[in-house]
């Protein structure tokens, strides 16, 4: 059934206070309507609950990118195309770039944003497990003011955030490590699909692994496409600090990410197949460490 | 039921000519160029950003109108298929998928040509690899892609022929 255009209204309030007013006024009852990469996809397939949306595009205070000591804070809408341009991102947090540029093609990455990407939760989408392995945090703000919530946090399940219905998603903040602090790092970020180019992700998958000498400091590994919500696997992660790259035990900590993730099967795969590609992609991070300390052969 | 029967006034420019029209409000921009201005040239393959048929370039960026509210593209420059050749001047582009078979049932071509002037505008001398990735976001089922990317490359060279012999004249 396709979506009868008379029955749908959009409105376009001029600044961010005005569309807070409005969603604090009736919570729930219009959607923000940002770049329309997702939204317009389900509008038009006549599949959406909501009649009413609200226009965000034109909000010059949810633009924009800034760059400190200890931060690169991003406006809820950045485009995946900003996301790549960006010089410090590209230097320090490369997987952001990464997961833009397999975000689609360029006219999605024209349009889409990084905060419809958050605020829309959907389990398969690209950003979030990069976000996860960088420590993000996600601004929310209404007309009672704005909280930073930890992107760790953020998903409480299929589809669902900690987001509530008068709160838009204005800022995302990644963390910059001081260079040379916690040693070098490793970084992999994978998308796993049925094309190379403009398709959903079966399975994603992010790390950001630092590393002292042959020993690991610090770990987050996030995957998308395998559990309810993008998914870090803090078990994982566990068995991962502490452990000296050269003697890692592949298979048992591979057997722990394979007990974390929760993949089903839908239109896109079968939880069978997201199960071995995410332990698969779990095998290939390893082989980027030992290479990374100088064991081994080069991984890809 | 949403009262949304009232149209609202939306202005912009379309290949350098200013139009006014009443449009529905979650109305999508190709249904505007389409049913509204006559610009039949955007197509809609999926409906849904997948194949890029619908492609139009909003303020100098590629972007798939069937993923756009008319009203977001209120005071903006908008480039279809129609304003790509100047008067009866095909662009180099169009020339080359002429002559090179980057066209067949022409479905994908108005979009194909449109990623591909995008292309050239931000990239004048690209390989064949980002050649692929620009034109990622479209679908062609008849080419097999080959022809199309050897059109884009042509269409470099071309380009490029003409500014060297150009700047030997001077």
């Amino acid at each position: 059934m396709r979506a009868h255009v008379a029955s749908y209204d959009l409105v376009q309030p001029g600044s961010l206070r005005e569309v807070l007013t409005l969603l604090a006024r009736e919570p729930g009852v219009y959607r923000p309507l940002a770049g329309g990469t997702d939204v317009m996809v389900v509008y038009a397939g006549g599949k959406l609950a909501h009649t009413k949306f609200v226009d965000v595009h034109g909000l010059r205070e949810l633009r924009g990118i800034v760059v400190t000591d200890d931060a690169v804070t991003l406006g809820a809408l950045t485009t995946y195309t900003d996301v790549q341009a960006e010089p410090t991102l590209g230097r320090e947090f490369p997987m952001m770039g990464q997961a833009a540029s397999e975000t689609g093609g360029w006219a999605i990455q024209n349009r889409g944003t990084l905060g419809g990407n958050i605020a829309n939760a959907s389990p398969a989408a690209d950003s979030p497990p990069a976000l996860l392995a960088y420590d993000a945090s996600v601004e929310l703000t209404s007309t009672r003011g704005a909280r930073w919530v930890s992107y760790a946090t953020y998903h409480t399940g299929y589809k669902t955030t900690v987001r509530a219905e008068d709160e838009l998603v204005t800022r995302v903040r990644i963390p910059r490590i001081a260079p040379g602090a916690q040693g070098s790092r490793v970084h992999m970020f994978r998308k796993v699909g049925p094309r190379k180019a403009q398709a959903i992700s079966k399975v994603s998958f992010a790390a950001c692994v630092d590393v002292d000498g042959t020993r690991i400091t610090s770990a987050r590994v996030a995957l998308g496409g395998v559990a309810p919500v993008v998914l870090r696997v803090v078990a994982t992660e566990g068995a991962l600090v502490g452990a000296d790259v050269t003697t890692l035990d592949v298979a048992a900590i591979g057997a722990t990410l394979s007990r974390e993730v929760t993949p089903i099967d839908d239109i896109r795969s079968t939880a069978r197949y997201r199960r071995r590609v995410a332990e698969n992609l779990f095998v290939e991070l390893t082989r980027k460490l030992k290479a990374h300390v100088g064991l081994g052969s080069q991984a890809r | 039921m949403v009262d949304a029967s009232l149209k609202r006034p939306l202005s912009f420019d379309v290949n350098g000519k200013t139009v006014n029209v009443d449009v529905a409000p979650m109305a999508r921009l190709l249904d505007v160029l389409r049913e509204d201005l006559h610009l039949t040239g955007a197509k809609e393959g999926c409906g849904e950003g997948e194949c890029g048929a619908c492609a139009v370039i909003v303020d100098d960026k590629l972007v798939n109108s069937c993923l756009i509210p008319a009203l977001q593209a209120r005071g903006a420059s908008v480039r279809t298929i129609e304003g790509v050749a100047k008067g009866d001047v095909l662009h180099d582009v169009q020339k080359a998928f002429l002559t090179w078979g980057g066209a067949q049932c022409g479905i994908c071509t108005p979009g194909m040509v449109l990623a591909a002037v995008s292309l050239l505008e931000k990239n004048p001398k690209p390989t064949e690899q980002d050649v692929r990735v620009a034109l990622a976001g479209n679908l062609c089922r008849c080419t097999g892609y080959m022809k199309i990317f050897e059109s884009v490359l042509k269409a470099c060279e071309t380009a490029m022929a003409r500014e060297s012999a150009s700047e030997a004249a001077r």
